[in-house]
């Protein structure tokens, strides 16, 4: 009896044990091309029987289970693989997994666009470092200027892109016309850039190219994306030695709305009489600047946004009078601007998703000029408003690909007067856009787009069609193609006298290549930019200038290679004519050089947290008119080469609770000699120097931050 | 005998269970013990212990443990990894095997915990831009861990660890941070792991980083 039992105890025991003869699974884990893969995980399914694959690929584990058996293979970034297998006969498995899409491996359209975001990766620039560049003086578009593709103006307002004039480049808030997206300036004195970068999330610098959701910029677009919603509630306070500001952004308990307000004054008197200007200030240069925020949640996926801006500037100078030598010229302004910006985004569902918004903005320029003693004085005032509306809708198809559509409407209103004397209009514009990023494969991808665009006040329609291609070499490299027209209506000046002109148009030819791994980027791009229907206002006004450019760029960044240190080298080779304005004929405009180089240098030193930052700017010399030569010889003089140096130092440390920064920062520190060109007198005999009023400025400042950690801002912040 | 062999089979049929969970308790067993070992704290072993984790936790589909573990190999090689441009994918997928232990086991202290080291985890690749997004992170899920259980000795270790590690100007302070870390090891002192393979690392990181603070 107990034998039986225990025969069938024994039997029940270890009859599992006899059936679990061991048996040994090897084989190797490669990838399409062949090369192995380290880390997959194989296992039988539904069991714990497995085992890794080891840096040559190949892997090896034993299992006691029998007969049919499915065996799967995973590794993060490539699809998982399973199969039936038979585990009667021993067998050497060699797997192949093909790679995920995923948005590292996926081409993105890149032909003549510089974008910095921290969301995307793969961009070339991150947010920080277009407020980090020393010597930009935390100005997006002072920044820009470090990128290829674009001029050293710093004697006009605007970014000058590609043999384009500043007027040729657009800036767009969350898809919005901004209309006057610089400060009023005094003559040969540009303002710089109203908007902080530190209100953006995202900034995409064109410099051709680009998408049809954007028009009328012949040239350049520059695309900003606002802020979401802020991390904590926090305020600061800023001293400097032209100004102070205060700032509160306070985020709500449920973490789904915030609202933020700011407020700023400068002063650059008390500056000015301690190093004096080149032109004697005839009031002291004042800014009030005041801003509002106000963001919500509108459910997990919608959000709503306001920003709204008002600012007033008064500032003049006494410039010793060209015409009548021994008299000064007085020029006098006042400006006021309000600027507000109403977003709403949201998905639909079924791959849709739309973004809308309304704007409205106002600007107005008093100026008062006089040559004091000798003439009556002029007063000009002008006042331009744009009120717009636009609604995009996307469409998501398939994993990648997607379809846009939109339509956006702008009423434009442009004053001016001289005296008693006005020339007022008002545009009607509308848009309609459609387009598509249609992926053939994951590294292949198509943008085929056009924008239709009528505006009343040229009474005219254009249509621009765009086309562009983007190819996927291997992890890191990409080649893409652009094309389109480009329209823009010719500049308000020429409007106003003269409202039934045609729009200026550009044809864009764009090749790139670049590079970008996880230590470097490189990229090289040429251009072949022709114009069309540029203005003339000789003999008369009129759409009959001509134009092209041309050149090849390149792009070097390296932030791996020395611990700490981060540098980037642009270089632009510009090659460009026209024959626009009075020019006689087609001719290398004044504001664009041949060659171009920046040299932008940031260095950390941990040990006593501060940030060195350099920034070398050099530009050859810009063709100038002079009078005395005959017309054969237009435009064939060049002033002197373009250097500038700019230095900044910040030491991050905290007072108390606050996280405090101190700044210092010198713009052209060696002093360089900067000519930007020569004006003459009527009579020919006397000419002047275009150079800056204030050749080097020195700025110290303090940034103080409660609440948030928003170090990294401040830090910059300068 | 009908009785004995009715007896044996109803054994053996609740020892097939009992085998399985023994079998797990096994398993997670031994590869806690190889997760402890501090030989094995290399990329290579941490990559095998969190594949043989999220194997075990394929099997097993509703035990979240082995995810945890597999989240927690994986965020450590997040930490190891030396090559920037890498980090990202060792700590997507740490945060897709919590995500499993999150639905399997909601509202858990522990894979908040692990939430927390996944974000801290993403900063090294780009400190600057990336230091307040993540660092917010990883300090939220602390503070929702801490809500669930004061008692939990790891949720100090972190914090003490933000402290440790971020420069002072920046908001560090090591002195705080040897509190925090103290403060932990008084917690471990009463902290009784809910079962021999719940998690109960850190109190050895805790010692060593104090030794750290003069």
């Amino acid at each position: 009896m107990w034998k039986i039992i225990n025969l069938n105890l024994f039997a029940w025991i270890f009859l599992p044990v006899c059936l679990m003869a061991q048996q040994k699974i090897t084989g190797k884990i490669t990838d399409s091309k062949k090369r192995p893969l380290p880390g997959a995980n194989i296992a039988i399914k539904d069991t714990y029987d497995g085992g890794s694959s080891a840096a040559d690929g190949t892997f090896s584990f034993t299992t006691d289970l029998k007969g049919e058996q499915t065996i799967s293979v995973t590794l993060n970034g490539y699809r998982p693989f399973e199969q039936k297998i038979n585990l009667n006969s021993p067998q050497v498995y060699n797997i192949v997994l093909k790679e995920v899409i995923s948005q590292l491996n996926v081409v993105t359209i890149s032909a003549g666009s510089f974008e910095a975001s921290d969301e995307r990766k793969g961009t070339v620039l991150k947010p920080l470092d277009i407020v980090s560049t020393a010597g930009a003086g935390a100005d997006i578009v002072n920044a820009l200027k470090t990128l290829p593709g674009t001029q050293q103006t710093n004697d006009r307002e605007g970014l000058f892109v590609r043999g384009g004039t500043g007027y040729e480049t657009q800036t767009f808030i969350d898809g919005l016309l901004v209309r006057n997206p610089f400060y009023s300036g005094l003559p040969d004195m540009p303002g710089r850039g109203r908007f902080s970068p530190f209100l953006f999330k995202g900034t995409t610098f064109s410099s051709g190219g680009y998408s049809a959701q954007y028009g009328q910029g012949l040239s350049s677009a520059l695309i900003l994306e606002s802020q979401d919603l802020p991390e904590r509630s926090s305020s600061s306070v800023g001293v400097s030695v032209i100004g102070a500001s205060v700032g509160v952004d306070e985020l709500s308990k449920d973490k789904k709305g915030s609202y933020g307000v700011e407020a700023d004054y400068t002063n650059l008197g008390p500056y000015l009489d301690v190093v004096k200007s080149k032109f004697k200030p005839s009031v002291n240069p004042e800014i009030i600047g005041t801003s509002a925020n106000f963001r919500r949640k509108t459910s997990s996926t919608g959000m709503l946004k306001f920003y709204g801006y008002g600012n007033w500037t008064h500032m003049g100078t006494y410039h010793p009078s060209l015409e009548y030598p021994g008299y000064n010229e007085l020029f006098e302004l006042r400006n006021q601007n309000v600027y507000t910006n109403l977003t709403y985004k949201e998905r639909l569902g079924k791959g849709w998703r739309i973004s809308s918004g309304l704007s409205f903005s106002s600007n107005t320029d008093d100026i008062h000029t006089d040559t004091l003693g000798k003439t009556a004085f002029t007063k000009i005032n002008n006042l331009s408003s744009l009120t717009q509306a636009r609604v995009m809708l996307t469409k998501s198809i398939g994993y990648y690909s997607s379809l846009r559509m939109g339509g956006e409407y702008q009423y434009g209103v442009e004053k001016g007067a001289f005296n008693s004397y006005h020339a007022d209009y008002t545009d009607n514009y509308s848009a309609a856009f459609a387009e598509g990023d249609i992926y053939l494969t994951p590294q292949l991808v198509g943008r085929v787009g056009g924008r239709v665009e009528h505006s009343s006040v040229l009474a005219k329609t254009n249509f621009a069609p765009r086309v562009s291609l983007a190819y996927k070499m291997d992890a890191y490299s990409q080649v893409s193609l652009a094309y389109g027209d480009y329209y823009e209506k010719p500049e308000q000046q020429y409007l106003r006298f003269k409202p039934n002109m045609d729009y200026m148009k550009a044809t864009h030819y764009i090749a790139s290549v670049q590079r970008i791994t996880g230590n470097y980027t490189l990229r090289v791009e040429a251009f072949y930019k022709k114009y069309h229907n540029l203005v003339k206002t000789s003999p008369d006004t009129s759409n009959g200038g001509t134009g092209y450019a041309k050149g090849i760029e390149f792009f070097w960044r390296d932030h791996k290679t020395f611990k700490n240190m981060d540098y980037w080298i642009s270089y632009s080779y510009l090659d460009t004519k026209r024959n626009y304005l009075a020019y006689p004929y087609e001719v290398q405009p004044d504001f664009a050089a041949k060659h171009t180089l920046s040299v932008v240098y940031k260095y950390y030193v941990p040990s006593i947290t501060t940030f060195f930052g350099a920034t070398y700017s050099f530009s050859t010399g810009r063709p100038y008119y002079n009078p005395n030569l005959p017309d054969k010889q237009f435009m064939t003089q060049k002033t002197m080469d373009y250097n500038s140096l700019g230095l900044t130092v910040s030491y991050l440390t905290s007072i108390r609770k606050a996280f405090t920064v101190f700044v210092l920062s010198v713009s052209n520190i060696g002093n360089f000699k900067q000519v930007y060109g020569y004006r003459y007198s009527m009579d020919k005999l006397r000419r002047e120097e275009i150079t800056p009023n204030i050749p080097r400025f020195i700025y110290v400042g303090m940034f103080m931050n409660f609440g948030i950690d928003r170090r990294q801002d401040v830090i910059n912040n300068l | 005998m009908k009785r004995i062999l009715f007896a044996l089979l109803f054994a053996g049929i609740s020892s097939a269970s009992m085998a399985q969970s023994a079998q797990y308790e096994g398993a997670m067993t031994k590869q806690i013990a190889l997760l402890d070992d501090y030989n094995n704290f290399n990329p290579q072993k941490l990559q095998e212990l969190a594949n043989t984790f999220e194997r075990i936790g394929a099997a097993e589909k509703t035990q979240w443990l082995p995810f945890y573990y597999a989240a927690y190999c994986n965020v450590m090689n997040a930490f190891l990894e030396k090559d920037q441009s890498k980090v990202d994918a060792v700590a997507d997928k740490a945060a897709a095997d919590i995500a499993i232990a999150d639905t399997l086991s909601p509202k858990n202290d522990e894979v908040y915990v692990v939430k927390s080291l996944i974000a801290s985890s993403r900063i090294s690749v780009d400190p600057q831009s990336r230091g307040m997004q993540y660092g917010m992170e990883a300090a939220n899920w602390q503070a929702e861990a801490a809500k669930i259980n004061s008692e939990n000795p790891r949720v100090y270790i972190l914090q003490g660890q933000s402290l440790f590690y971020t420069p002072e100007q920046f908001g560090g302070n090591k002195a705080e941070a040897k509190k925090k870390f103290e403060l932990a090891l008084q917690k471990f002192s009463t902290f009784k792991p809910a079962s021999s393979i719940a998690p109960h690392w850190g109190e050895r990181q805790a010692q060593h980083l104090i030794s750290q603070i003069k």
